[in-house]
């Protein structure tokens, strides 16, 4: 990376293009948690070193070509009327000349992109873990089978371990992207995907639905979060507690009930572990302890889930969760009960 | 081939060749890709079926060979007629005209029997599975060619028989029999990759 | 057919026909006045695909804006993407193709001037077709790539895609009839000595434009039949509960779809390979590489299109054999930039607004040819694909290059249509407020794709670095509104107001100014006889001036038909039928037949 900025010092007055480029992607990356300019996995390095080395040939060519049009102009242009000009009709060796440097460039950019293919679609390796992606119009549902987890919109991943990613899509086509993490892949149905990295930072890193599906293709949001592996240890201790933590205030313990009720319908789609078991929404097991709720778009507080419950499609237009005509105290019960299920 | 009997009545192009007859060469190309689409469509979804009835249950070779010879038969009729037409012959005209929009119903005979009895006998629907689905859309263009075909030739026919055909507008034949050729040939792809290859 | 012989200046007939009024409008089938319906309402398209634009841009604008609704957003950009594709660029094309073509070949029309009109009807219907969708609620809302199985009937009830999926069928056999038209008239009309190598670029591309229509466009013939029966009859060709296969249809689309973006860019080239060499008073420098190239573009067009589709996951082996092919098209296209640069180069350049359109293309394709460079590597391009940078790398491409050559032809030629020069001054405001507007509009588009934002999202958050670039554009796009307002107001006032052109005002090379402008009926009284490329350049050079053409010369033309219009109308019940009711797609079909079956025996001339 310093080598590479070293470069970009040296030749700044040559490429404000590639300087607005990097400088944007590395100097404010706080700000733009979805730069892709400044990855932290393995595959997001070796894309971005493409991206770059493509970039830098991009910036000799801009240069090149621009300014000889640019010359070209300012030294022909011509005002006057009379007078006809040197008839030049073409010349082949510069016609053979123009066609090679080209052809020339284009091999010092398509090994090293065929040399990356290759690379980054080799098979996973052995001691990947592995988390199964589906799809859903318009929520993430993720499991991890070695520890048979089942969540929902918060990915958690080890830092400094391969995660394969095995996607699959419950309805149509999605397309799975965390950008700091590498680039996207589509979420297929009856196709299965796969894509694998090796998150090399910690930090919590925003993604979204990158293929259009629908209506509320915008509100189709994921969180990826890279712990550390003891973290990580401790995420996946509490996922897999399937203890109940018996609700102990009065609101959380009518919301539970609620919760159960046939008549609102909320365990005909939803599982949580122990007290029902619908698959069309999220799982809610410990849904207390995810960062956010319907799909990134609302910070999971209890005033949020109330908001959420009582009219999803408000919330996330087309949502299919429908609404179900909780009153405000229904609503502010369930959301209790469902910030207990950490 | 024969644009030398209609030339007196045809106008100067840069490469000599009718702008009617090029255009339909064009067309054909378009064609080309059109079923060239639908047979790759076929080949990818032959297999694609969840449930039967599959290709290998179904398809009737012995009644589609029959068609088969029909359509060339009737490739050969098509060149008499326009041999007649440019030589004038109205009678041989009308007599190969019919002959061949007379076979080519037949080879809408069979395919509306062979459609009829995919469905009614073996239960093979578009909707059936995958295999149905495609076959039936593949062939059902191609029998929608013939049928249009055979519209065509009618026409000529009425005309003949009005007698407006002679080898002034030898051309109109010439061009008509383009196209039943093409149909003909895009039959025999048919027949090998959907019938004969399965 | 016109009387195209050799000999065939002495036909002379007292056959007065009415030159105006409406009706004369409806049947006319004289290539000029067809060229002149067809840029009227291919332009109003383009302000309403602009519109749209607008819109979506407003909405943008802000974070978690709430100026329209998500749905309303999703129909804008499939709407503005297919109306900017179907029924702007494409036919903004065609009309040049219909004004400049037989004039430059020398001929006294197209070869089909009768299908000519149809191809017109066809897309004018098509058009409004597809736009009335509006007026039902019932806007396209699945993008202009139409993504299977979004499209079915489970996900995208009620009449949107079919819409789409009618429309664009519709659509479709304007762009066939149109190209079999170009490739005939082309092959076949061009005028005593002009061989291939001596017919001007426009024409060459053109022709190479054409035969990508006929090829591409019955493959998603094809895709939308298979769509339409998966949606009214019920198969299961791209649903995978069914067994079919999404994917399928992003191949044909794609196959389709890449020589699409030929089709689009081809004719600009075109334009401006006959604007810079005008505007420099020096030949194109490299003629034969300018059309090998071109032709190398358009067959290469048909094998890389699975670079829409790395994200895909076709594995390794297909990813790497895209990426070449994909990349191997920089090389002719590089071949072009610079035989551009080259014309330039010594020549006398007259920075007419027509000129600086022209540099504009390059200036701004070559940045949009760079940013595809980066989408031909796959793995660099699974962090590109679906975001803004890919949006801004197409508008660079297809406004950039597409909209301003159609720019440069329009300042062009609109003294051959009209007799009069469009307004100088105001022309170069449009060109100015064009660029500076188009630059800050799109250029963050690239910044606001590698930080992450995808495209087709009606809102975004706070917080995610997208806020101030998002605003940036929306200023943009209203600074290109005020410069096309500047290009109406033009186009307007300089009908009656410009000053009078005669036959040749920018001393120009092709036959097309070597005859009176407004060219008469039949262009040519007496047919020219090519010896050189730029045969008038070349002769007024050699100090002969144009070929004298007779004044009030009476050639026979072909009639004017309205059987085009009722076979089009023919169409439009069928197709409307299909979404309505069995029994009007029969009466439609049936009414069809009927409109070419009396074109057929309707005497031509």
């Amino acid at each position: 990376m310093s080598s590479l900025r070293h470069r970009l010092r040296r030749s700044t007055f040559l490429a404000p293009l590639a300087l607005l480029f990097l400088v944007a992607g590395t100097a404010w990356a706080a700000g733009f948690p979805q730069n892709t300019l400044d990855p932290t996995s393995d595959f997001g390095h070796q894309t971005h070193r493409l991206f770059t080395d493509i970039l830098w040939w991009e910036v000799g060519i801009f240069v090149i070509v621009e300014g000889a049009l640019v010359v070209a102009l300012l030294r022909f242009m011509h005002r006057g009327e009379k007078g006809v000009p040197h008839q030049l009709h073409g010349h082949t060796g510069v016609e053979v000349a123009w066609t090679l440097a080209p052809a020339l460039i284009l091999v010092f950019i398509g090994v090293p992109t065929v040399m990356t293919i290759w690379r980054t679609q080799a098979p996973a390796p052995k001691n990947s873990l592995e988390i199964q992606v589906i799809g859903h119009q318009w929520w993430w549902e993720f499991r991890y089978p070695q520890y048979g987890i089942v969540t929902a919109n918060e990915v958690h991943l080890p830092q400094g371990r391969p995660v394969h990613f095995i996607l699959n899509s419950a309805d149509i086509i999605h397309s799975f992207w965390i950008p700091k993490l590498g680039g996207k892949r589509d979420v297929i149905p009856t196709r299965t995907n796969h894509l694998w990295y090796t998150a090399d930072s910690v930090g919590v890193w925003p993604g979204q639905c990158a293929e259009f599906c629908g209506t509320s293709h915008a509100n189709m949001r994921l969180l990826g979060v890279v712990d550390s592996p003891t973290d990580f240890a401790s995420w996946v201790a509490a996922e897999t507690d399937t203890l109940p933590v018996p609700p102990s205030d009065s609101l959380a313990v009518a919301g539970a009930q609620l919760f159960s009720s046939p008549a609102k319908l909320c365990i005909t789609c939803h599982t949580i572990q122990g007290v029902s078991a619908g698959m069309v929404g999220p799982n809610l097991t410990h849904v207390g302890s995810r960062r956010y709720i319907a799909a990134g778009l609302l910070e999971n507080t209890p005033t949020n889930i109330a908001k959420w419950v009582s009219n999803p499609p408000a919330v996330k237009p087309g949502a299919l969760m429908p609404v179900l005509g909780l009153s405000p105290d229904e609503a502010r019960a369930l959301a209790a009960y469902l910030t207990t299920r950490k | 081939m024969s644009a030398s009997a209609a030339a007196a009545d045809e106008h100067y192009t840069s490469t000599g060749l009718n702008n009617r007859k090029m255009v339909f060469w064009a067309f054909l190309g378009s064609e080309c890709m059109f079923f060239g689409t639908l047979i790759s469509t076929y080949l990818i979804y032959k297999n694609h079926s969840l449930n039967g009835p599959y290709a290998h249950d179904v398809l009737n070779i012995p009644l589609t060979s029959f068609s088969a010879f029909v359509l060339l038969m009737s490739s050969l009729t098509m060149v008499l007629a326009l041999a007649s037409v440019q030589r004038d012959n109205v009678r041989g005209a009308k007599i190969w005209l019919a002959s061949t929009a007379g076979l080519g119903c037949i080879f809408i005979g069979n395919q509306i029997y062979e459609f009829t009895h995919f469905v009614t006998h073996e239960g093979l629907t578009l909707q059936k599975n995958m295999f149905g689905a495609s076959f039936f859309v593949l062939t059902g263009f191609h029998g929608a060619h013939v049928t249009g075909g055979v519209i065509w030739l009618t026409t000529l026919l009425v005309m003949a028989f009005k007698g407006k055909l002679s080898s002034k507008n030898s051309l109109d034949v010439e061009i008509a029999g383009l196209y039943w050729h093409f149909v003909d040939i895009v039959w025999i792809a048919i027949f090998t990759l959907v019938y004969l290859i399965q | 057919m016109s009387s195209v012989t050799a000999t065939a200046t002495t036909h002379v007939h007292a056959k007065p026909k009415s030159q105006s009024g409406v009706w004369s409008w409806i049947t006319t089938v004289d290539h000029k006045r067809i060229a002149v319906l067809y840029f009227v309402t291919a332009f109003f398209f383009f302000v309403i695909g602009g519109i749209e634009a607008v819109l979506m841009r407003v909405q943008l604008a802000t974070p978690n804006n709430t100026f329209v609704d998500a749905r309303t957003f999703n129909a804008l950009f499939t709407m503005h993407g297919t109306t900017m594709v179907f029924l702007a660029l494409m036919p903004l094309s065609v009309a040049f193709f219909n004004l400049v073509v037989p004039l430059q070949l020398g001929a006294r029309d197209v070869a089909f001037p009768r299908l000519n009109a149809f191809s017109y009807w066809v897309f004018l219907l098509g058009g409004l077709f597809m736009n009335s969708s509006w007026l039902f609620k019932a806007a396209p809302d699945t993008g202009w790539f139409g993504y299977a199985n979004l499209t079915s009937r489970a996900f995208s009830p009620g009449h949107s895609v079919d819409f789409w999926m009618l429309g664009l069928q519709f659509l479709g056999i304007a762009s066939l009839a149109g190209a079999f038209n170009f490739i005939v008239t082309i092959l076949n009309m061009r005028a005593p000595g002009m061989t291939f190598m001596r017919m001007p670029i426009f024409c060459w591309m053109t022709l190479v434009t054409s035969f990508l229509l006929v090829l591409a466009f019955p493959v998603i013939t094809v895709a939308l039949i298979l769509l339409t029966f998966d949606r009214f009859v019920g198969t299961s060709f791209f649903i995978p509960q069914g067994g079919g296969d999404p994917v399928l249809w992003q191949h044909l689309f794609w196959i389709f779809g890449h020589p699409e973006v030929y089709i689009l860019i081809l004719p600009a080239m075109g334009i401006i390979s006959e604007v810079l060499p005008t505007f420099s008073r020096k030949p194109l420098f490299g003629y034969p590489f300018v059309v090998y190239s071109g032709v190398f573009i358009g067959i290469l067009g048909f094998g890389v299109w699975s670079h829409h589709m790395f994200s895909v996951g076709l594995g390794p082996i297909a990813d790497s054999v895209f990426a070449i092919t994909t990349m191997l098209i920089a090389i002719p296209t590089g071949v072009k930039i610079f035989n551009w640069i080259a014309t330039l180069w010594g020549g006398h350049i007259r920075p007419t607004t027509s000129l600086l359109f022209a540099v504009g293309f390059i200036a701004m394709f070559i940045i949009g040819g760079l940013s595809g460079i980066e989408h031909a590597s796959p793995p660099a391009d699974l962090q590109q694909t679906d975001t803004y940078f890919v949006v801004a790398h197409f508008h660079y491409v297809l406004f950039g290059g597409t909209i301003l050559g159609i720019f440069a032809g329009l300042y062009y030629w609109y003294p051959k249509i009209t007799g009069r020069l469009m307004d100088e001054t105001l022309g170069k405001i449009h060109f100015w407020l064009t660029m500076i507007g188009f630059n800050i509009t799109f250029f963050p588009m690239h910044l606001l794709g590698l930080w992450g934002m995808p495209r087709r999202i009606y809102t975004y958050d706070k917080g995610l670095g997208f806020d101030t670039l998002n605003l940036v554009c929306t200023i943009g796009a209203f600074i290109i509104v005020i410069g096309t307002l500047a290009l109406m107001w033009n186009l307007v006032v300089s009908l009656k107001k410009g000053k009078v052109a005669g036959p040749d005002p920018w001393d120009a090379r092709t036959l097309e100014w070597s005859i009176p402008s407004p060219p008469p009926e039949y262009n040519f009284a007496v047919l020219p006889t090519v010896e050189h490329r730029d045969d008038l350049w070349e002769r007024k050079q050699a100090g002969l001036g144009p070929i004298p053409q007779p004044p009030n010369a009476h050639v026979h033309m072909p009639n004017p038909s309205y059987w085009p219009l009722v076979t089009a109308f023919g169409m439009l019940i069928f197709f409307s039928g299909l979404m309505l009711s069995i029994y009007m797609a029969i009466f439609g079909f049936a009414f069809t037949i009927f409109g070419i079956y009396r074109w057929a025996f309707e005497p031509a001339s």
